[in-house]
């Protein structure tokens, strides 16, 4: 399943729910998009849940929305940039996705 | 107070320039909503009216004045620029929350104007000393 989160983890609980669910399923993939791009981001208080997220699901993040906030040297290293084409094939490749409101 | 101007006293001090301490505290981060545009609006318009203004950025609000942001590719208008443009309007105190700098691993460096980082205390001592603090 594709998890869709677009909340700044700084802010809001919705990275943390989410990563409770996906993580225990393998073959899950999570996409930060808008806000929740600075989850991807190093050195921040979310490295070490972002690091763990990784060694179990594929980890992707839209790059455009990663350059618009100024993100681009700061990317925690396995996360996979996508533009809006490999948006749309993550969502086409799953079975299935959720977007975590 | 006169007959000729309705009662209304344009002598009184409320009406002579006062100058008011204005905070203006930016929490949000810049593009996911519009309060850190809407806030920028606002500081701008305050900058007509002689007013003593300060701008105070922490939680995700520190996100708005990065370096480095390009956003030709979400197709929204990048007013990261503007905040430089402040010091032009006589709006130089800037002050950002090392706390909120810590937690999202940001040090002054990756900022894109002059500021000064404050801790939690000392934005607590500035922020009580305000006529008017505006959230956004």
């Amino acid at each position: 399943m594709l998890h869709i989160v677009n909340k700044s983890p700084f802010e809001n609980r919705t990275l943390d729910s989410c990563l409770r669910v996906a993580l225990n399923e393998p073959g899950a993939a999570l996409l930060l998009i808008e806000d929740a791009v600075y989850a991807a981001s190093k050195s921040g208080s979310f490295e070490s849940a972002m690091k763990d997220a990784l060694g179990k699901v594929k980890v992707y993040a839209l790059w455009p929305d990663i350059e618009a906030r100024g993100m681009q040297d700061r990317v925690i290293e396995g996360i996979k940039m996508v533009d809006y084409g490999g948006f749309v094939d993550l969502v086409a490749e799953h079975s299935n996705c959720q977007s975590w409101l | 107070m006169t007959e000729s101007t309705g009662g209304i006293d344009f002598e009184d001090e409320d009406a002579s320039g006062v100058i008011k301490k204005f905070m203006f505290v930016n929490r949000k981060a810049p593009y996911g909503t519009i309060y850190a545009l809407e806030s920028l609006e606002v500081v701008l318009i305050s900058a007509a009216f002689d007013q003593d203004v300060s701008l105070t950025f922490m939680d995700d609000g520190v996100y708005q004045i990065v370096k480095g942001q390009h956003t030709k590719a979400i197709d929204v208008k990048n007013f990261s620029p503007t905040y430089r443009a402040l010091e032009g309007y006589d709006i130089e105190k800037l002050y950002v929350e090392k706390e909120s700098l810590e937690q999202r691993g940001l040090t002054e460096a990756d900022l894109l104007v002059d500021v000064q980082v404050m801790s939690s205390a000392e934005i607590a001592k500035i922020m009580s000393e305000q006529d008017v603090v505006i959230s956004f």
